[in-house]
């Protein structure tokens, strides 16, 4: 584990250590927040972990009143915030604009730092789960190896007992080519433009696991004419944040943000497939790193649909496809839900010939990213996502749809079903059929 | 490409899910767009129409005689009562058996978990039992864990208040629940999905555990209290199984925030909502508008006659983290509350120092806490920010002090009020505060006025919480105003709406 932050290219890194690089939380003022919760309780009627989890005192507590407390002496963050799960409902729920999230955030990154044992297996567990996408460049440099010893019996055994990643879940498969591979066999992008132009925040998964979307993601635009850049990036902190590990989300920052904010120089717009990833970029990084160019990149990402759907006339591109999907299960991440985007997937392929989706309703998948892959969390996240598999389950056909990649192994994992990516469908709309044997060889004309 | 529909409500409250619906009956493409949500998810599930006059005489057993002595500028003044009539059936017919309460105009008297009893139009089914007027002996059940409720208290408040039966109140602990502050929707998850609890002696359905529970306590009792958290989405299951094994019925007690009436009926509006076709996007505010450019010479339109020079909105910009997203359509409601749901703010500091600059409504960006200027130009006290129009008003030092400004953040449409902070409350806590009644001015179809009184844009109109001319909480007209005004707004807008697209 030592050169843990780079995904994409190959130079080596710092050491990575426990050590505090974020500012201190204290620095952070949050206090006219915590002045504005007028105590409503809102926000713990929407918490799913408060909602079948005994022990865990919500949100309200978590922020404003530990805030308050936090102000009259110096009382020590109580370790139930490791409960919550960042699926930030709280934030959206707060009719007085309550930055919760903000403080959740603060307040894990203060109690990891002072609170937690840097020698204890949890911090290592949850530096290791929140670093995903470095165990995920290692494995997929030898990805039928990793998958064969992921499933193996005796890994998920040592993983429960050992570390507290539960054995109840099938490790995500790694793609035998990464996306970034297949990138740079198709020789990069196939379409150049000045004034059509986006540069693609794949994430993690998409590179590693599912470059089926990433691969849409470049066909989809390339259909419209973008020209699509592709720069190098880490993890968008996400699962760092959900973990206390500021100081890994602000380093994996410290690439992401020149990176990014030089594609905008470019003339690019940041997209990103993965809803909590377009998340971090837009509001957590503002919200926690001052760091140059960050309210360039925020205020330049955009979710993959949201974008075309205001550029272009996507209506007007997909009436009279047709793609045979007459029964798809949706579910909308509820980091989807605090971007606006929580109806947009269904109005979109409503235009399709063909395409029925359905909403599965508002409740939480219980999945959050890394929450529910510690033993610890397993239970309460299957209970909170009980709410959607019923609904899933409603449904006629066996197929998914949701934007965000954990919520789609939630899915998997309760209901068997295919999950798939909305830019999937657009792609098989617009292009046709995904094909798969495409490798380097350049422009595909199609 | 702006996202396009016909209609577009801001606010997705009463108000705003109301004018939604009452749109989408006339075949138009609505939108319901909501920030954050509504105030619902902490009013009691009551629909007050009206429980005292302006004047405080109440409470009153016929709202529907009252209103026609509304005084001008009322929000029923302004629709008439026609309308409020036809809204509530309006409403009748979206909740059907959810609510009770349509066999009469006269308003039916609900004893609350503080032990009032308040006049109400409509009201759940599950609150049906527990009325007022009902002779019936009645035992209240309160929770350790829910110290809200004060069930013993509440039965001497209702006995002193010389309601016709006679009130018990009991504390018991809640079965399976141990922590003293667990969520009501906790509560409400286990009964709905009939959890086996730990008894003291053994597990048990929670359901038959918290009957076996509260029955050595019935006595004579004849029905049964408890506060609102008998289920939520399978509430109707649990109150009848309740009702079979005590044997008496069971009703809820409404209580303050947070309220699973309330968030009920919110579901109940969003699952009409999705029936009706209606598009609903929530997580991010409106921020800023565009106007139509101006129709040079020629007066567009099909005109009253009154709106052809008022401006028409062309767009409204949604925020989307950072990012500003056009939406579009023909007609726009605004349903986004008072000063608890920030349709209606207020600021301390309030001198416009320049001119009329739109550019300063965005604030400079550089802001770390990565608001939209929207949060943060109407953030903290004294954070500078920049009024949107200046009105230009001269004001001096002393005076530039204690002033205010109380205005709406998205169109800025006129907002009467005293430049004096001072003035915006009265020192009796019971007296009638003028700042209740801030809000905005309107026609009688709803569509703002500036300080002329001439149309703000002849395509906007307002519904719910950001009228003025009306007290909801001293009035107890708060969800009867929003219905009313929702169904008016959303009916005009809708008709308006289809008409321009033939
Ligand atoms: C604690 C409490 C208890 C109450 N109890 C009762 C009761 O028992 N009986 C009764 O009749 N009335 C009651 N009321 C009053 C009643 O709830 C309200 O008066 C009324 O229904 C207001 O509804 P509304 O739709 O106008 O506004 P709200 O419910 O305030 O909804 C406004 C919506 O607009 C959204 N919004 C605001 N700004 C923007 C923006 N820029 N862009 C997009 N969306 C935006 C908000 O997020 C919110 O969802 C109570 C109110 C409160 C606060
Ligand atoms: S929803 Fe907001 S105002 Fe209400 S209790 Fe939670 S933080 Fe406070
Ligand atoms: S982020 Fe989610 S889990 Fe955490 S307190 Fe808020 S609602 Fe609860």
């Amino acid at each position: 584990m030592s050169d843990t932050e780079q995904p994409t290219d190959d130079h080596a890194d710092d050491e990575f250590e426990p050590i505090q690089v974020f500012p201190e939380p204290e620095e952070m003022d949050l206090r006219p927040g915590a002045d504005n919760c007028y105590k409503c309780s809102t926000c713990d009627t929407n918490c799913p972990v408060a909602e079948v989890d005994d022990e865990f005192p919500g949100p309200k507590f978590q922020g404003p009143e530990q805030w308050r407390l936090k102000r009259q002496d110096d009382h020590d963050i109580d370790d139930s915030v490791m409960k919550c799960s960042n699926c930030m409902r709280c934030d959206h729920a707060c009719p007085s604009e309550v930055p919760l999230s903000q403080m959740h955030n603060t307040a894990r990154g203060e109690y990891v730092a002072e609170n937690m044992s840097k020698r204890s297996l949890e911090y290592w567990r949850n530096r290791l789960l929140s670093n995903y996408g470095t165990m995920a460049r290692i494995g997929s440099k030898v990805p039928r190896l990793t998958n064969f010893v992921m499933g193996l019996s005796i890994t998920k055994l040592v993983n429960d007992r050992l570390l507290g990643i539960t054995s109840e879940r099938e490790f995500p498969e790694f793609a035998t080519e990464t996306f970034r591979t297949w990138w740079a066999d198709r020789g990069g992008a196939a379409i150049q433009s000045d004034d059509r132009r986006v540069a693609y925040f794949h994430g993690c998964y998409s590179n590693y696991n599912t470059p089926e979307v990433g691969k849409a993601m470049v066909r989809v635009f390339e259909h419209f004419g973008y020209e699509v850049l592709v720069p190098d990036q880490r993890c968008s902190g996400t699962p760092m944040y959900a973990n206390g590990m500021l100081g890994d989300a602000r380093r994996a920052a410290e690439t992401n943000v020149p990176e990014l904010a030089a594609a905008i120089e470019d003339g690019a717009a940041v997209i990103a497939s993965c809803t909590s990833c377009s998340m971090s970029l837009r509001q957590e990084y503002p919200e926690l790193f001052d760091l140059e160019g960050v309210h360039e990149v925020s205020d330049n990402t955009w979710e993959a649909l949201e974008y075309l759907r205001v550029h272009e006339d996507l209506e007007a591109a997909l009436s009279g496809t047709a793609v045979d999907l007459p029964d798809l299960a949706y579910h909308a991440p509820c980091h989807a839900r605090n971007q606006g985007l929580d109806g947009q997937a269904i109005e979109v392929l409503d235009a399709i010939d063909g395409v029925d989706a359905h909403d599965v309703g508002d409740s939480c998948s219980g999945i959050s990213g890394t929450y529910g892959w510690k033993s610890e969390n397993y239970d309460t996240s299957m209970k909170i996502g009980e709410e959607m598999f019923e609904h899933m389950e409603r449904a006629d056909a066996d197929t998914g749809l949701t934007e965000c990649p954990t919520c789609a192994m939630q899915m998997e994992h309760g209901t068997g079903y295919e999950i798939k990516h909305p830019l999937q469908v657009l792609e098989t709309a617009l292009i046709g059929e995904n094909d798969r044997s495409e490798t380097g060889g350049g422009a595909e004309s199609r | 490409m702006a996202i396009e529909d016909d209609v577009l409500v801001i606010g997705g409250g009463l108000a705003g899910a109301t004018a939604a619906l009452a749109a989408a009956e006339h075949d138009a493409d609505v939108r319901l767009l909501s920030y954050k949500q509504s105030t619902l998810r902490h009013a009691s599930g009551l629909i007050d129409v009206l429980g005292y006059t302006p004047a405080g005489e109440g409470p009153l057993a016929e709202p529907f005689e009252a209103i026609p002595d509304l005084p001008e500028g009322h929000p029923y003044e302004r629709v008439g009562v026609d309308a409020v009539r036809e809204a509530l059936l309006f409403f009748d017919a979206v909740a059907g058996d959810a609510y009770s309460g349509a066999h009469t105009e006269s308003n039916a008297l609900v004893p609350t978990s503080g032990g009032t009893v308040k006049p109400t139009a409509r009201y759940p089914a599950a609150t049906e039992a527990g009325l007022a007027s009902d002779p019936r002996d009645t035992l209240l059940v309160g929770f350790h864990g829910l110290p809200d409720f004060d069930a013993p208290l509440a039965a001497d408040h209702l006995e002193a208040a010389g309601v016709p039966f006679a009130a018990r109140g009991v504390t018991l602990p809640f079965p399976g629940i141990r922590r003293d502050d667990a969520k009501v929707t906790r509560y409400a998850h286990i009964l709905d999905r009939d959890t086996p609890v730990d008894t003291g002696v053994g597990e048990a359905p929670a359901r038959t555990a918290l009957a076996e529970t509260v029955r050595p306590h019935l006595e004579s009792a004849a029905r049964v209290g408890f506060p609102p958290i008998l289920g939520d989405e399978n509430a109707g299951v649990v109150r009848r199984d309740l009702e079979e094994r005590l044997g008496i019925p069971v009703f809820e007690v409404p209580s303050g925030p947070p309220s699973l009436p309330g968030m009920r009926l919110e579901d109940l509006l969003y699952g009409a909502l999705g029936e009706a076709g209606v598009r609903v996007t929530t997580g991010v505010p409106v921020v800023d508008y565009e106007l139509e450019p101006a129709a040079d010479g020629v007066e567009s339109g099909a005109g009253d006659g009154d709106d052809t020079d008022a401006a028409r909105i062309d767009r409204v910009l949604v925020d989307r983290k950072g990012r500003e997203v056009p939406y579009r359509a023909s007609e726009y409601v605004l349903a986004t509350g008072g000063l608890v749901g920030k349709g209606i703010r207020s600021r301390r500091e309030p001198v416009p120092t320049d001119g009329v600059d739109d550019a300063a409504t965005h604030g400079t960006g550089d802001d770390p806490a990565s608001s939209p200027a929207y949060r943060s130009s109407v953030g903290s006290d004294g954070a500078p920010a920049e009024p949107r129009t200046a009105t230009g008003s001269e004001v001096d030092e002393a005076l530039a002090r204690r002033s205010g400004r109380v205005f709406e953040p998205i169109f800025d449409c006129h907002v009467p009020h005293a430049p004096d902070r001072y003035d915006w409350f009265v020192d009796d806590a019971f007296g009638d505060q003028p700042f209740a009644r801030y809000g905005l001015t309107v026609d009688r179809e709803l569509r703002p006025l500036d300080g002329e009184g001439d149309l703000e844009f002849s395509n906007l109109r307002a519904a719910g919480a950001v009228l003025g001319g009306y007290d909801y909480a001293a009035e107890k007209s708060g969800s009867g105003v929003s219905l009313a005004t929702g169904y008016v707004a959303g009916s005009r807008a809708g008709e308006r709406a289809t008409e321009d697209a033939e």
